[in-house]
């Protein structure tokens, strides 16, 4: 069997990267892209845990049921923004996103 | 020995495809990218033997979330118009940061050391999807997160809808 460390480690790499899109990408999709990364890094952790600490149990499993749901909400809602963004700016670049600054 | 193999390679894929999602300034090349490391995630939960969720993370994040990607990176962009350089001019600084992370967790996990410390996995019941179903709807399981889980999906999607539709005046604007 796989060790759980194994898990854990590409679970870190994978989330490493996703912050990495999040922090250094100009357009707002591609953030998004970044988010998504991370949500993958953290299911992958919680699964790993689930099934070499508590393969018996369900809860596990049910925490990532949830952090799916969350995660379609999420983008639903932010792609939704972005097209509103678009429609007012002419750009999805949060750097063209300026109201609050003077 | 298989399982082993089959991790590696799915990891090395995986990483691969990651780092082309945030580093690939063509967008929809980012977005394949990511529909790869979504692909490796299932295997991955495969290999965990939680049969399940693989099966919904193909559903769920390659054929609802990636799709909904693409189809905004379409919408969101003049047509013929080149890409340009997709960072930041801090890229350095996001570097840093994500670097330091990464770096600092891989060494917690080596000091921590689980393989050694923790006891050997248990084998996963073979009942347990049905297991899943039933604690979902189980008013002593979890019976309340997953209608929060519903009503949030359901709240996400009114609000998705009422935010990028935008009113009559946008659709007359868009339409001009």
């Amino acid at each position: 069997m796989i060790p759980l460390s194994w898990y854990l480690v590409v679970a870190a790499l994978l989330f490493g990267i996703g912050v990495y899109g999040v922090l250094a990408r100009k357009n707002a999709v591609a953030i998004l892209i970044g988010l998504e990364l991370m949500f993958n890094a953290v299911l992958v952790n919680v699964l790993a845990f689930w099934r070499y600490l508590q393969p018996g149990e369900t809860a596990g499993l049910v925490f990532a049921v949830v952090i799916f749901a969350v995660a379609a909400a999420e983008v639903a809602v932010g792609l939704a923004l972005f097209i509103a963004v678009y429609r007012k700016f002419g750009s999805s670049d949060v750097d063209d996103i300026n109201l609050l600054k003077w | 020995m298989v399982t082993t193999f089959v991790f590696l390679l799915t990891a090395v894929v995986m990483l691969v495809a990651a780092l082309i999602a945030v580093l690939k300034d063509n967008l929809v090349h980012a977005a394949m990218g990511l529909v790869v490391t979504l692909f490796g995630t299932a295997v991955l939960f495969v290999l965990m033997e939680a049969y399940f969720l693989a099966v919904a993370q193909v559903v769920i994040y390659v054929g609802a979330i990636a799709i909904l990607i693409v189809f905004s990176i379409m919408l969101t962009r003049r047509v013929g118009a080149a890409w340009g350089a997709q960072t930041n001019p801090t890229w350095p600084f996001a570097l840093l940061v994500a670097g330091l992370l990464t770096v600092l967790v891989t060494r917690m996990v080596r000091a921590w050391a689980p393989d050694q410390v923790l006891p050997a996995a248990a084998a996963v019941p073979a009942d347990i999807t049905a297991r899943l179903g039933a604690a979902l709807v189980d008013p002593n399981g979890y019976v309340v997160p997953f209608e929060v889980a519903s009503v949030l999906l359901l709240a996400a999607l009114i609000g998705a809808v009422y935010v990028a539709w935008g009113g009559r005046k946008a659709e007359k604007e868009t339409h001009k």
